[in-house]
C-alpha cells in the first residue's frame, strides 16, 4: 500500500479526489472546458457543415464558380480591378451560413469549411504531439532519475543537447528534410506530407522541457523516506516505480498536459504558417493564415479567423492548466498566483 | 567557484559540438535524403548528380566532410554557400546579426520595463481586479502566435489607416542603426511592441507572484518586527530578491529569441536578421549557411544558459555543489 492510499484510508478522501473537487468548483475550469468543448464540436462537425450545410468541397479550387446573393449572381473570384488588374479578389464574408459564410480564399474555397477542417488537423496534431512529449518525457525522466549513474548521465547529456538546440530551428530543420523524403523508423513508414511527421517532430523537440523537471523530481524523491522504506522492505523496482514514485510525479505531469498541448498546437501552426507543417490540400489553422497572407489587405478575414481560433484554443488550454495547477497544489493558490 | 565555471564551460563545448554533429546528420545522414538531388534540382540526370557530388565533396565519407566543414567554419573561416557558389557564409551571418540584436534588445527593454513596473505595482496593490487581469494578461501572452499578431499589426498600420493615422509608419523592412538612426527606430517600433506584448504579460505575472511569495518569508517578518516601513520592505527586500528569478527567466528568453525564436517575427516584418537568413537557407537546402546560423544560435542559447547558471551560483552558493 502506498502512502497515498494509506492516507486516504485514514482521511477517507484521497488527494486526487480533493483536487478534482477543487477543480470542479473553479470557475476557470468550466469557462475553459466549455470553450474547448465548443471548438472540438465545431471541428467534429466539419464534414457535416461542408457537405450538408454549405455543399462545398473545401479541398478543391473552384476558379469560376458563381453564387446567387440577394437575387444577384456574383462570381466567387472577382478579377482584380486595382493595380495591374492581375490576380483575383475572392468573395468576402456573406454571413450566410449556406454559402461562403466567411468568404472564399484565393482559390475560391469556402473559408468557413476550411476553418473547421483545419481545426481538426490542428487539434489532432497538437494533442497527439503534446501527449507524445508527455509520455516520452515521463519515461525518460523516470528512468534517468531512478537509475541514476551512467544511464542518467547519458540521458541528461542528450536532453542538454536538444534543450540547447533552439526549438524552432530544430523543428524547422527536421521538417524541411523529412517533408520531402518521409521518415522510416523500423517498420513505420511515414510518407512525405504525412500528418505523422509534424506530430513526431513537435513531440520530440519539447521533450527536455518536461523530462528535465520530472527527472529532478524523481531524483529528489528517491531520497525520501517512503521510497527508502520501500527499498528497505525489499520491494521490487517495478513496485517502487509504479506504486511509490509514479503516483507522486503525476501531479506535475497532469499540469503539463494542457500546457504542452497548447504549445504543440502553437508550434504546429507556426510550422504550417512557414509552409513546412501540414501540406496542401489539407488545411490547418496555420496553413489558412498562410493562405490569407496574400489577401491580408483585401480579405483580412481569411488570416484573422484561424488566428483567433488559435488564440482562443490556446488560451482556454492554458487557463485550464492554471486551474489544474492550483487544484493540485493549494500552496500556489495561497501565494496569490 | 572557478571549478564550477570550468565545468560549465566544458559542458557548453560538449553541447555545441553535439549540436553541430546533429545538424550535419539531419541534413546528410537522414535515410532517404539525397543532398545532391536537392542541390541539382528536380529531374537532374545521373551525370549532373555525379558532377554535383564531386563538386560539393558529397562523395567523400561523412566524418571527413564534417571535419572539413568545421575547419572551414571555425579555423579558416572561409566556408562558402552551396547555392551562391563562392559567396562566403560568415560575412552574411555577421551582416544579419545587428538586425536580430536590434529587434530582440529593443523588445526586451520594453517588456522588462513594463513587466517590472507593472509587476511591482500589481504586487503592492490590493485592488480586487488586479488578480484576474494579470492572469488573463499572462495567458494571452503565451497563447498568441507571434506571426499572427504581427500580421494583425501590419493590417492595422499598413492598410487603410496607413493613409491617415499611421502615415508615419514606414514600409516593412529594416534600416541599420548606423545608416539612419531615426528610420531604424521607426522601422523597428512595431516589431518591438509586438514582441514585447507577448513577454510583458508573463513577466508581470511571474514578478508579482515572486514578490508575494518572498513577502511571506521569515526575514521579511523580521524586518517588519524591526519596524521597517512597508515601502522599504517592498522595494529594498522583496523586489530585489524577486528580480533574481526575473534575471534567470530573462536570460533564457533572450537566448531563445536571439537563437531562433525571433525567426517568425523577422519573417513577418521583413527584417533581414539571422532568423530570416536561416529560413531562406533552409528552403534552399543551403547547408553551410544553416550550419553557421544554427551554430551561432545554439551558441547564444548555451551561453545564456551558462550565464544564468553562473549568476545563480554567485547569488546562491548551494547551487555550486550540484
Amino acid at each position: 500500500m502506498s502512502l497515498n492510499e494509506s492516507a486516504s484510508a485514514i482521511f477517507s478522501e484521497s488527494p486526487g479526489k480533493i483536487a478534482l473537487r477543487t477543480l470542479a468548483r473553479d470557475k476557470r475550469s468550466w469557462i475553459s472546458l466549455s470553450i474547448l468543448g465548443t471548438i472540438i464540436l465545431l471541428a467534429l462537425f466539419a464534414p457535416l457543415y461542408a457537405h450538408v450545410i454549405a455543399k462545398t468541397d473545401p479541398f478543391a479550387s473552384t476558379l469560376n464558380a458563381t453564387i446567387t446573393l440577394h437575387g444577384k449572381t456574383v462570381s466567387v473570384l472577382e478579377p482584380s480591378t486595382t493595380g495591374l488588374g492581375l490576380g483575383v479578389t475572392p468573395i468576402g464574408p456573406t454571413w450566410d451560413i449556406h454559402k461562403y459564410f466567411l468568404g472564399a480564399d484565393g482559390q475560391g474555397r469556402d473559408v468557413m469549411a476550411r476553418l473547421l477542417y483545419g481545426g481538426r488537423n490542428t487539434l489532432f496534431i497538437g494533442t497527439s504531439a503534446g501527449l507524445i512529449t508527455i509520455i516520452l518525457s515521463l519515461l525518460i525522466g523516470m528512468i534517468a532519475g531512478y537509475r541514476r549513474g551512467w544511464v542518467d548521465a547519458v540521458l541528461s547529456r542528450i536532453l542538454d543537447v536538444i534543450w540547447a538546440f533552439p526549438v524552432y530551428l530544430l523543428a524547422i530543420s527536421l521538417s524541411v528534410v523529412l517533408l520531402t523524403s518521409g521518415l522510416k523508423i523500423g517498420f513505420l513508414h511515414f510518407g512525405p506530407g504525412s500528418m505523422a511527421l509534424p506530430i513526431t517532430i513537435i513531440g520530440v523537440v519539447y521533450i527536455p522541457y518536461v523530462a528535465r523537471p520530472i527527472r529532478g523530481q524523481v531524483l529528489a524523491m528517491r531520497e525520501r523516506e517512503f521510497v527508502r522504506a520501500a527499498v528497505g522492505t525489499g520491494a521490487k523496482h517495478s513496485t517502487i516505480v509504479f506504486r511509490e514514485i509514479l503516483p507522486n510525479v503525476m501531479p506535475a505531469v497532469l499540469v503539463f498536459i494542457p500546457i504542452m498541448i497548447a504549445l504543440s498546437m502553437l508550434t504546429e501552426s507556426a510550422l504550417s504558417f512557414l509552409s513546412i507543417g501540414v501540406q496542401p490540400p489539407s488545411a490547418s489553422w496555420g496553413t489558412i493564415i498562410n493562405d490569407g497572407l496574400a489577401l491580408l489587405y483585401t480579405r483580412p478575414v481569411v488570416a484573422l479567423a484561424p488566428g483567433l481560433m488559435i488564440v482562443l484554443t490556446a488560451a482556454a488550454l492554458n487557463l485550464y492548466g492554471d486551474a489544474v495547477r492550483d487544484a493540485l497544489d493549494p500552496k500556489t493558490r495561497a501565494r496569490g498566483d | 567557484m572557478l571549478s564550477f565555471i570550468a565545468k560549465r564551460f566544458s559542458a557548453m563545448i560538449f553541447v555545441l559540438v553535439s549540436i553541430s554533429i546533429l545538424v550535419f546528420l539531419i541534413f546528410f545522414a537522414t535515410p532517404g535524403v539525397d543532398p545532391a538531388a536537392r542541390i541539382a534540382g528536380r529531374n537532374a540526370d545521373q551525370q549532373t548528380l555525379m558532377q554535383v557530388r564531386a563538386s560539393f565533396e558529397l562523395d567523400k565519407p561523412l566524418p571527413a566532410r564534417y571535419l572539413s566543414m568545421m575547419k572551414h567554419l571555425f579555423v579558416s573561416q572561409d566556408l562558402t554557400s552551396y547555392v551562391n557558389r563562392g559567396a562566403k557564409v560568415l560575412p552574411q551571418l555577421f551582416q544579419a546579426i545587428p538586425a536580430t540584436l536590434s529587434l530582440v534588445i529593443g523588445a526586451a527593454l520594453i517588456w522588462l520595463f513594463v513587466g517590472i513596473f507593472l509587476g511591482v505595482f500589481a504586487a503592492s496593490s490590493k485592488r480586487k481586479w488586479i488578480d484576474p487581469t494579470i492572469s488573463v494578461l499572462g495567458i494571452i501572452g503565451i497563447s498568441l502566435p507571434v506571426y499572427w499578431l504581427g500580421e494583425v499589426v501590419n493590417l492595422i498600420t499598413q492598410s487603410k489607416l496607413h493613409n491617415s493615422v499611421f502615415k508615419w509608419v514606414p514600409a516593412l523592412g529594416y534600416v541599420s542603426l548606423t545608416a539612419n538612426p531615426w528610420q531604424w527606430f521607426l522601422h523597428l517600433l512595431f516589431p518591438w511592441l509586438t514582441l514585447a506584448l507577448l513577454y510583458a504579460g508573463i513577466y508581470i505575472r511571474v514578478l508579482r507572484s515572486e514578490i508575494l511569495g518572498v513577502m511571506k518569508e521569515d526575514y521579511i517578518k523580521t524586518e517588519r518586527a524591526k519596524g521597517a516601513s512597508e515601502k522599504r520592505i517592498l522595494y529594498k527586500h522583496a523586489t530585489r530578491m524577486s528580480l533574481i528569478t526575473i534575471v534567470s527567466l530573462f536570460g533564457l528568453d533572450f537566448g531563445a529569441l536571439v537563437g531562433g525564436s525571433a525567426l517568425l517575427t523577422e519573417v513577418v516584418f521583413g527584417i533581414q536578421g539571422v532568423g530570416k537568413l536561416t529560413f531562406d537557407s533552409l528552403q534552399n537546402f543551403d547547408l553551410p549557411v544553416i550550419m553557421a546560423t544554427v551554430m551561432y544560435a545554439s551558441f547564444f542559447v548555451v551561453f545564456m544558459n551558462a550565464l544564468v547558471d553562473i549568476v545563480y551560483a554567485v547569488l546562491d552558493p548551494r547551487v555550486r555543489r550540484v
